[in-house]
């Protein structure tokens, strides 16, 4: 009957879209008078995987010895743990979109993505991003059991003081990829997780006008994204761009720099709560669609604001 | 290499999107379809795998006759034929039954579907192919190279990448950086001639079982209007974000 969570980890250490998961696993549980079961896969330190008890999950599985990129083996461990389960969550991430979908088919459970509201009866209904977040689309699940895949900071953290078991189980099987080993980019904030994230446009002119936008992102604790002609060109990584065809924003706050706002960029990032425009161009769709604008010249008004910013965090 | 690209005939990126029959249904009206933008850095691939290993490439396409352009636009870039099962494509599962259906009944060494659409954006077939086939199946990926019956790829997680050696037969969920940008190809006259007469067959569904439905769209919510905040005056920015919006 739980509901059961997968909260994934990155080198062993959750990240605010896993106990999201919890949170909003235990949201589903009240409806559906239950409790909620965290699965974690790869190896997690025990004080680490308590933090779990504090988002709502009362019990963690726990199971090292799997990559979790090896989804043949991870949705094997979760058909097992999942067999009194009607509910199970995990994240909207690349690697939980491995395992969800064949869950779902060894499961006979329908799969929803994207999702950003929690179903209000146990015949599962939600809210979901569509068309590229130009659309909300609420769906509904056909059959008796559902997977759900929560859009990263649609929902919050919800903090319960509780805690958890731990209980660890051995998996020695392991599916046919092979894992030759990670780059990743250490100290940087994800963009899909950001609360803020601070993006350049091609106004920027070039590849060595970003210390500026970084220096901004580092005085608000913010990721650094751009826009899709900036990553085509090369002046920034691939893994930047954000938009309808690259990472969507979900973000407390986006300030655009540089960024007319095309309908393509603009789909990518109006979930953001607070979105903030600098451009020279009055006429920017993006002003269209800001809270907060100012006409003028990046290169001056960017570094008054990292100044000011500096001033309001002293 | 015998390959097969799974593709989704998507509004235009540019369009706006609206609904009809009372929010229930996507309207299509003046909209401009495209390959899906995550499809076309598969397709190109396809086709310079097939370029230096020999081979053929066939194009997969679960809709109704209105898809038809957009699978004609796919064999005018070059690939060899066509498939159309005859759904409409509004359920994950459903469309990958159809898909492995027809990926049983062939033989392939590579299947390659975009990492997701850009319509429902569900992200989940490629992985629904894999588990049907029981097959390997790497998503979100950036990198692929080919060599002999195995694979190596390079996949995106959050904050980096994963390097990972696959045997093939196999099933990918591609983007951008499988080919970059600038490599995408587009029709030339040649290829549009040439795509009238390659084949394009159609298939009917084997059964259309949808674990999921669609009830309503709405659009987000309208912003109101902006504030402007004078370049002169780049404090008082800062004073809003921070006693205003409360945000910093």
């Amino acid at each position: 009957m739980s509901v059961l969570v997968y909260t994934e980890s990155w080198n062993g250490i959750f990240r605010k879209s896993s106990f999201e998961t919890v949170s909003y696993a235990s949201e589903t549980a009240k409806v559906l008078g239950t409790d909620v079961i965290a699965v974690s896969l790869e190896d997690v330190s025990d004080d680490e995987l308590n933090k779990l008890g504090n988002y709502g999950a009362t019990k963690v599985i726990s199971v090292p010895n799997i990559n979790k990129g090896d989804s043949q083996s991870a949705a094997k461990v979760f058909l097992d743990l999942a067999s009194d389960s009607s509910v199970i969550i995990c994240s909207n991430t690349y690697t939980s979109k491995m395992i969800a979908p064949r869950l779902s088919v060894k499961m006979r459970a329908a799969l929803l993505t994207n999702v950003i509201s929690v179903s209000e009866g146990s015949d599962i209904q939600i809210k979901r991003k569509s068309f590229s977040t130009k659309a909300i689309e609420t769906a509904k699940s056909n059959t008796e059991k559902t997977i759900l895949c929560i859009a990263p900071n649609s929902f919050g953290l919800i903090e319960t003081g509780g805690s958890c078991t731990i209980e660890k189980i051995d998996f020695s099987e392991s599916g046919s990829l092979s894992f030759d080993g990670q780059e990743t980019a250490s100290g940087k904030i994800s963009i899909s997780e950001a609360e803020i994230v601070v993006s350049g446009g091609r106004g920027l002119k070039g590849p060595e006008n970003w210390g500026m936008i970084e220096e901004l992102a580092d005085v608000l604790g913010a990721a650094t994204a751009c826009s899709k002609p900036v990553s085509d060109i090369g002046w920034r990584p691939h893994s930047e761009h954000v938009g309808q065809t690259g990472i969507t924003v979900t973000s407390d706050l986006y300030i655009a720099i540089g960024i007319s706002g095309a309908i393509q960029h603009l789909a990518g990032v109006n979930s953001s709560k607070v979105m903030v425009v600098i451009n020279t161009d009055p006429e920017a769709p993006f002003f269209k669609a800001a809270d907060y604008g100012i006409v003028g010249d990046a290169f001056e008004v960017v570094p008054h604001l990292i100044e000011e910013i500096k001033k309001l965090k002293n | 290499m015998n390959i097969l690209v799974c593709i989704s005939s998507v509004p235009d990126t540019t369009s706006k999107i609206n609904f009809t029959e009372n929010n229930t249904k996507f309207d299509a009206n003046g909209i401009q379809f495209v390959i899906n933008p995550y499809d076309e850095f598969g397709l190109t691939k396809a086709m310079m795998l097939k370029e230096s290993t020999g081979g053929k490439v066939t194009i997969i396409t679960v809709g109704d006759t209105t898809v038809e352009a957009v699978m004609r636009k796919a064999l005018a870039i070059g690939a060899d034929q066509a498939v159309r099962v005859n759904m409409n494509a509004t359920d994950s599962f459903s469309t990958a039954t159809e898909i492995s259906n027809y990926i049983t009944q062939n033989s392939f060494d590579l299947i390659i579907a975009g990492r997701e659409s850009t319509d429902y954006n569900g992200g989940a077939v490629g992985g629904m192919i894999a588990e049907m086939t029981d097959l390997p199946f790497v998503n979100a990926c950036i990198g692929l190279e080919v060599e002999g019956e195995s694979a190596k790829l390079i996949r995106e997680i959050d904050g980096g990448k994963e390097m990972i050696s696959s045997s093939l037969p196999m099933v990918i969920g591609g983007q951008k950086g499988l080919v970059q940008e600038s490599e995408l190809r587009i029709p030339n006259m040649r290829g549009i001639m040439q795509s009238r007469t390659k084949p394009l067959q159609v298939i009917e569904p084997s059964s259309n079982t949808k674990n999921t439905s669609s009830v309503n769209f709405e659009n987000p919510e309208a912003k109101g209007s902006c504030r402007m905040v004078d370049a002169s005056n780049v404090s008082e920015l800062v004073d809003l974000l921070h006693n205003e919006a409360k945000i910093i």
